[in-house]
């Protein structure tokens, strides 16, 4: 009996590690229970999310499958990270092409979505995540400026390489008072996601077509 | 437990910002807007509540010896489970705040009360402490957000029916149609300018209460 009390006492070591693993396992399982009890709503808003952004480049009318679904991975040195290829399809055609790009802006990394029709005429950009600076360079969200919207209908065909650039490069791009470098990553990203899907599209001619047929 | 003093305590004399100068990251980092400090202010009042609460019930328990590895552990725990329930069901707030909820686990005024007050106190006195604490946080996270708003974009409650539902929407206000533009009050620097300022006012409302107090107190010796 004295045994247990002195295990109880709370200067006794064991009584200290007791503790500490009970109070661990106790919030392990709130933890886990947290997880379960959320887990699956989350998942689902942030798909919503992702569709959302999607719908603000590509209209809901162009295609009936889960572009989410289909995705590639393209790497480019010019990228942060691999871009992600959606496809819509309409009736099993490919409709248009998404593509979600990381390049790095002023102030940070910048997420932009790029959607293409299958010729490579851009159907619209949106910048969805950046650092840049309020007030100099946040003209690039379509909730501050319009200037967003200059690419759509651009393409490599009806813009020739030299003109991809901002107007202080000799490009056909406004830059921003102040701010020549964000608007400068965004046209190179835009560049790089039409070179991007122009070669995906010619070594996937046939090929994923045939793949989702079954 | 002297509970107008608790409140006094929290809202100005001892306020976690203005006061103690703690928990200045969080207040730093998110204060662009009136909106966003808001919020952030509300969810540290939330966290507050739980955790004075909750080691305040199992303040028998606790070994002072270890005292500090547990009051961590419950404390993140309950910043994780807040984020992840605002995710859930909050989630265009969570939009908004992301990030920033995270932050929370660094807010020391946060573990500094849950060791100086909850750990010693019974529940009611620590919900008190909480709750007092929590709002005088959000005042000064409001304060600070609404001046680096207002100079920087001209607006003030921008979005604010995103975070508390459309019947809130008649809090957004533009202040300035023409947006005066003052860049560096959305900038970080501007975080720590409206921060001094407002410990300024404070401290000068302060002297001129004491010099008041003093200046009765004379006339009342003669």
């Amino acid at each position: 009996m004295s045994n247990l009390g002195s295990v109880l006492n709370h200067d006794n070591p064991v009584y200290q590690a007791m503790l500490l693993s009970v109070s661990c396992a106790i919030v392990s399982l709130a933890l886990i229970g947290g997880y379960l009890a959320t887990n699956d709503r989350i998942i689902e808003l942030e798909l919503q999310d992702q569709l959302n952004t999607l719908g603000q480049v590509l209209p809901a009318d162009r295609y009936d499958n889960n572009p989410l679904e289909e995705q590639y991975s393209l790497d480019d040195d010019r990228l942060l990270q691999p871009a992600q290829l959606m496809l819509a399809r309409r009736a099993g055609d490919i409709s248009a092409m998404a593509l979600q790009l990381r390049v790095a802006g002023w102030g940070g990394p910048m997420d932009l979505l790029v959607a293409i029709e299958p010729d490579g005429t851009i159907l619209g950009v949106r910048v969805v995540r950046h650092k840049e600076t309020p007030g100099l360079a946040d003209n690039i969200e379509i909730a501050k400026s319009d200037w967003i919207t200059v690419f759509d209908g651009k393409s490599l065909a009806n813009t020739p390489t030299r003109a991809w650039a901002v107007k202080k490069d000799d490009g056909d791009f406004d830059q921003f008072t102040g701010a020549t470098i964000t608007p400068r990553a965004v046209v190179k990203a835009v560049y790089t996601a039409l070179e991007l899907q122009q070669s995906w599209l010619a070594s996937h001619k046939n090929g994923p077509q045939q793949e989702t047929q079954p | 437990m002297n509970y107008p003093q608790l409140f006094k305590d929290g809202l100005w004399d001892n306020n976690v910002a203005m006061g103690q100068m703690l928990a200045l990251c969080p207040l730093l980092a998110v204060t662009t807007s009136a909106t966003n400090g808001l919020g952030m202010g509300i969810a540290s009042l939330a966290v507050l509540i739980l955790t004075n609460t909750l080691i305040s019930a199992v303040r028998g328990v606790i070994s002072p010896q270890v005292r500090i590895p547990v009051l961590i552990v419950m404390i993140a725990t309950a910043v994780t489970l807040t984020d992840m329930a605002i995710n859930a069901w909050m989630h265009d707030l969570y939009k908004v705040l992301g990030l920033f909820i995270a932050l929370i686990v660094t807010n020391c005024a946060i573990f500094g009360h849950a060791e100086s007050f909850a750990s010693k106190q019974p529940v009611i006195p620590a919900l008190a402490d909480a709750i007092a604490m929590g709002l005088g946080f959000t005042w000064v996270l409001v304060a600070v957000g609404a001046m680096r708003e207002v100079l920087g974009s001209g607006t003030l409650f921008a979005n604010a029916s995103l975070l508390l539902g459309p019947g809130f929407a008649w809090l957004e206000t533009t202040i300035f149609s023409t947006s005066p533009d003052i860049l560096i009050a959305i900038l970080p620097p501007g975080a720590f300018m409206a921060l001094g300022f407002l410990i300024v006012i404070k401290r000068l409302i302060d002297q001129r209460l004491r010099n008041r107090e003093e200046a009765g107190l004379v006339q009342m010796q003669h």
